[in-house]
């Protein structure tokens, strides 16, 4: 399954307080689709996985795929 | 709240207070240094005197020749004259300026007036990519090269000795913008240019630094003058030119103490931070970096929230975090570096700083990131 969070709009920290509260809905190995406009996402949604261990899988036009992995 | 007599003041490397060397020297400076050093009558020459005593305490600092020190309105002003003054005289060569990702915000404003900027990344930790600064100050059409000697926000010192070699190899002049470490650290010689700013040393604002190594050329872009060779225009500000430079001097005897103080105290604070608030980011070098800088990132907390909380709390801090800047990007030095941008703190400590101070900082901070987290229910 997949989980698309649409969170255009909102700015720093927001979309990855999102991420992280959600990204328990879906089973270890499905993917978080986060849709974001903020500029601190391209750097904080990346920063996020690394320090809480998930994958980001693919970055492309204000959309980040996250693989939860824990 | 706390009691405003109680504060600790932990952002040294936005402005510093004046330091008590330089208020002497300005306070009587305010009485003998009001005329115009460019007349030849006794009150001119004693104006004169003591601008040309200023220049030699700052050059003495910078390992310069007087006549290659030239006192501007601000560190800002010495980064733009340098930068586009230094391309204009090198337009028949090119316009590329090569500069790191992580400079101050006045190196690439200039950098982008003055001609084509390249910009150089950076790791993890903030420092430039040397072989490939080194790479594009080669490239045929470059002008001039700019990197700073440490970062200002995360305190990483910059490759300056290796660049320096790579651009005098080839034949580039390279500016080092000093502002973060100058009166804390000697920077390293090869530089063509150097720029600083008073304040950041305890000196009072608007006096800028902008030493160039002779031969280097300048050919500055607006009405020259006879006054700091054409490169500042107008009047000087002798008695804050001169009470820079005693805050200078006053501050390279204090250094060595200085310094070894704050190392201690930035690692301990390192060392508690990542031990005792969860989910944080510690950024920069932990080793090779300015004594007394410390920037940490929290998950989940907003930069504007933990700077009014702190300061609440009785604690003056900067942030590089969006929601604290008016254009809401977060800083490009943090971007840069690809490091958490929101929840950014930033620590610096200053010759008046006490341990108890950043003792207290470390015991209430844990408590602040913790209710504001609590509040958006993380």
């Amino acid at each position: 399954m997949t989980l698309e969070l649409d969170c255009r709009g909102q700015i720093c920290p927001l979309p990855v307080i999102t991420l992280a509260r959600r990204i328990a809905e879906v089973p270890v190995g499905s993917t978080v689709t986060v849709l974001s406009d903020d500029p601190a996402a391209a750097t904080d949604i990346p920063a996020w996985c690394r320090m809480r261990n998930q994958e980001l899988v693919s970055v492309s036009a204000e959309r980040y795929v996250v693989r939860r992995l824990i | 709240m706390a009691d405003v007599n109680d504060r600790g003041y932990l952002d040294a490397a936005s402005s510093e207070p004046l330091h008590p060397a330089a208020r002497e020297v300005l306070l009587a400076a305010l009485e003998s240094g009001w005329a115009d050093p460019s007349r030849l009558h006794h009150e001119g020459r004693t104006a004169r005197l003591l601008l040309d005593n200023a220049r030699e305490v700052v050059a003495d600092a910078l390992r310069a020749r007087p006549d290659e020190v030239r006192f501007t309105s601000s560190g800002t002003t010495a980064v733009h004259t340098g930068v586009t003054a230094i391309t204009a005289a090198r337009r028949r060569t090119g316009a590329r300026v090569v500069h790191s990702a992580v400079e101050h915000s006045a190196v690439l404003h200039a950098a982008a007036v003055a001609g084509e900027p390249v910009e150089i990344g950076v790791d993890r930790l903030g420092r430039v990519d040397t072989s490939a600064f080194a790479a594009a100050a080669g490239r045929p059409g470059t002008a001039m090269a700019a990197l700073q000697s440490a970062n200002h926000e995360v305190g990483t010192r910059q490759p300056v000795a290796l660049v320096a070699e790579a651009c005098a190899a080839h034949g580039v002049p390279l500016l080092v913008d000093a502002a973060a470490s100058i009166g804390r650290e000697d920077v390293p010689d090869g530089w063509s240019a150097l720029t600083a700013s008073a304040h950041k040393w305890g000196g009072p604002a608007g006096v800028g630094v902008l030493a160039v190594r002779k031969p280097v050329r300048l050919l500055p872009r607006w009405p020259v003058e006879e006054r700091e060779d054409g490169l500042a225009p107008g009047h000087p500000d002798i008695p804050a030119v001169l009470a820079a430079a005693a805050a200078l001097q006053a501050r390279r005897t204090e250094a060595a103490e200085l310094d070894a103080r704050h190392r201690a105290w930035i690692d301990g604070l390192r060392k508690r931070i990542a031990a005792e608030v969860p989910d944080v980011e510690l950024t920069g070098d932990p080793d090779d970096r300015l004594p007394h800088v410390l920037t940490f990132s929290c998950l989940y907390v907003d930069g504007e929230a933990i700077v009014t909380a702190l300061d609440a709390e009785g604690f003056a801090v900067s942030s590089g975090s969006a929601c604290t800047a008016s254009t809401l990007r977060p800083s490009h030095v943090l971007a840069a570096m690809g490091v958490l941008t929101h929840g950014n703190v930033r620590v610096s400590l200053g010759r008046g700083t006490t341990y108890d101070e950043v003792d207290r900082f470390a015991q209430v901070l844990p408590g602040v990131v913790a209710r504001i987290r609590a509040e958006v229910g993380l």
